[in-house]
């Protein structure tokens, strides 16, 4: 049986008539168009398709869309502005942190609740915070490369502003 | 088919008398139904957003965990980090930070795998489940609680609501260890899990062993004949029973063979990782990481 339910993605409000029994990862992907999330294992194992739910990481290929009604879902298109990079994804790029890509998104969305929760974290809670995100790749020396830089650059400018 | 968001205890209760089963994170009940292992239930109740049931507080004896506290609370909160060490050191080996986010220790429990990292170190300390339904409530040692993979003893009805834990003897903690053959989306080979109580002449007072994936259910004793031994003997003595009680079915994870020898490693190093605790050494958890199990990064 279908129902209507709203889901905040990115801070938009979107209407969605869908079965209880439906991920969320397939309700974000063909329902609301944002195809940025991906479907990896689609086994709770891979993290590609990884969201942050009220800012935690989330696997959406095994939790249900219904359940994420009222709660502020966020996407890879959620942390860009426009089409301004944020720091983190500027310095995945800058690094080498993206090979194919596929791992991007959700690697991108584990790191921001990481150093949301941990702004300066060690290489070894950075390698915890992303344990959850396989890149076939293999390329994790500058995945966690580039969020350690991110780290020691968003400190820096805090510590700016705090002298004034 | 329906789905509800309980607003409050009493609706989720109402729902769970109706015939409807609870969800908190789904990180079980999503996953095994996507693998066709079992189907969503036609009628779900999600409990997720009843802030009662999302607490830690000391009581006069010990500590009561709310059945909605996930395990990255569990594996950052101050007193359970330390005191209760061992329930930590499972919590923080679950899946990833996104399963141990959404991931609660309710959950974790009530679904009853064999091979569950939170319900040994529980079943050490003495935890008890406190299960609630329209009908009233009712505590159970949690080791009653499973009785078979899968299963729990819990009336469909009743929903689970809160943990107790005893707090330590005086010079008394617990660890938790488990073999892995890597470090995150894991789930144990074998662990052990095992609460030590030290005399003052640092020999044994008390001393528990629970054992996962190695029996339908978590399995749990008592070493009464090891009061009074050193620790180096008891912790050969808690490996060597441990790797003969266990009752290990082989598997793609690893063979029945493999698992009974693995258990009494396991079991030993959580006795020797327990009574370094007792003692007073901090020993940050979860101490699989500590003592180094599980590949180097």
């Amino acid at each position: 049986m279908s129902e209507s339910v709203h889901l905040t993605v990115n801070g938009i409000d979107y209407p969605v008539t869908i079965e209880q029994g439906r991920n969320l990862l397939s309700v974000i992907r063909t329902e609301i168009g944002l195809t940025g999330t991906k479907e990896g294992c689609d086994d709770c194992e891979c993290g590609a398709c990884m969201v942050l739910l009220d800012g935690q990481p989330v696997n959406s290929c095994s939790y249900l869309a219904v359940q994420a009604q009222g709660r502020a879902i966020t996407t890879v298109e959620g942390l860009a502005d426009g089409d301004a990079l944020s720091l983190l994804q500027r310095n995945l790029l800058e690094t080498g942190g993206v090979q194919c890509g596929f791992c991007t998104p959700g690697m991108l969305l584990s790191a921001t609740a990481l150093l949301a929760r941990t702004p300066e974290p060690t290489e070894e809670e950075v390698r915890i915070g992303l344990s959850g995100n396989l890149c076939r790749c293999t390329g994790y020396t500058k995945i966690v490369a580039a969020v350690q830089r991110t780290a020691a650059e968003i400190t820096k400018s805090s510590t700016r502003e705090a002298r004034g | 088919m329906s789905f509800t968001i309980a607003r409050t205890l009493p609706e989720a209760l109402a729902a769970l008398a109706a015939g409807a089963r609870p969800i908190a994170g789904g990180t079980d009940l999503v996953v095994s139904a996507r693998h066709g292992k079992a189907p969503l239930p036609a009628d779900l109740v999600a409990i997720d957003r009843l802030p009662e049931l999302k607490f830690c507080e000391r009581t006069e004896t010990g500590v009561s965990i709310g059945a909605l506290f996930t395990h990255h609370d569990i594996e950052t909160h101050p007193l359970l980090t330390t005191v209760y060490a061992g329930l930590a050191d499972g919590s923080a080996l679950v899946g990833s930070p996104a399963t141990r986010h959404i991931g609660t220790l309710g959950g974790n429990i009530m679904n009853g795998s064999p091979a569950m990292d939170t319900g040994a170190p529980l079943a050490v300390m003495g935890a008890e489940v406190e299960l609630q339904s329209v009908r009233g409530t009712r505590r159970v040692p949690i080791e009653q609680l499973w009785i078979g993979p899968g299963r729990t003893c819990a009336e469909p009805d009743e929903l689970c609501v809160a943990i107790h834990i005893p707090a330590p003897a005086a010079q008394a903690n617990s660890a938790y260890v488990r073999l892995e053959y890597r470090r995150a989306m894991e789930i144990a080979v074998v662990g052990a899990a095992a609460y030590v109580a030290l005399a003052d002449d640092g020999t044994i007072a008390a001393l528990r062993v629970g054992l996962t994936a190695v029996a339908p259910t978590i399995f749990t004793g008592e070493l009464l004949g090891q009061v009074g031994k050193s620790v180096t003997e008891a912790a050969a003595a808690a490996a060597a029973l441990s790797s003969e009680q266990a009752t290990p079915i082989s598997d793609v994870r690893a063979s029945e063979a493999y698992r009974r020898h693995t258990v009494g490693v396991m079991a030993r190093r959580a006795v020797e990782a327990a009574a370094r605790r007792a003692a007073g050494e901090h020993i940050p958890t979860p101490v699989n990481r500590a003592i180094g199990i599980g590949a180097a990064s």
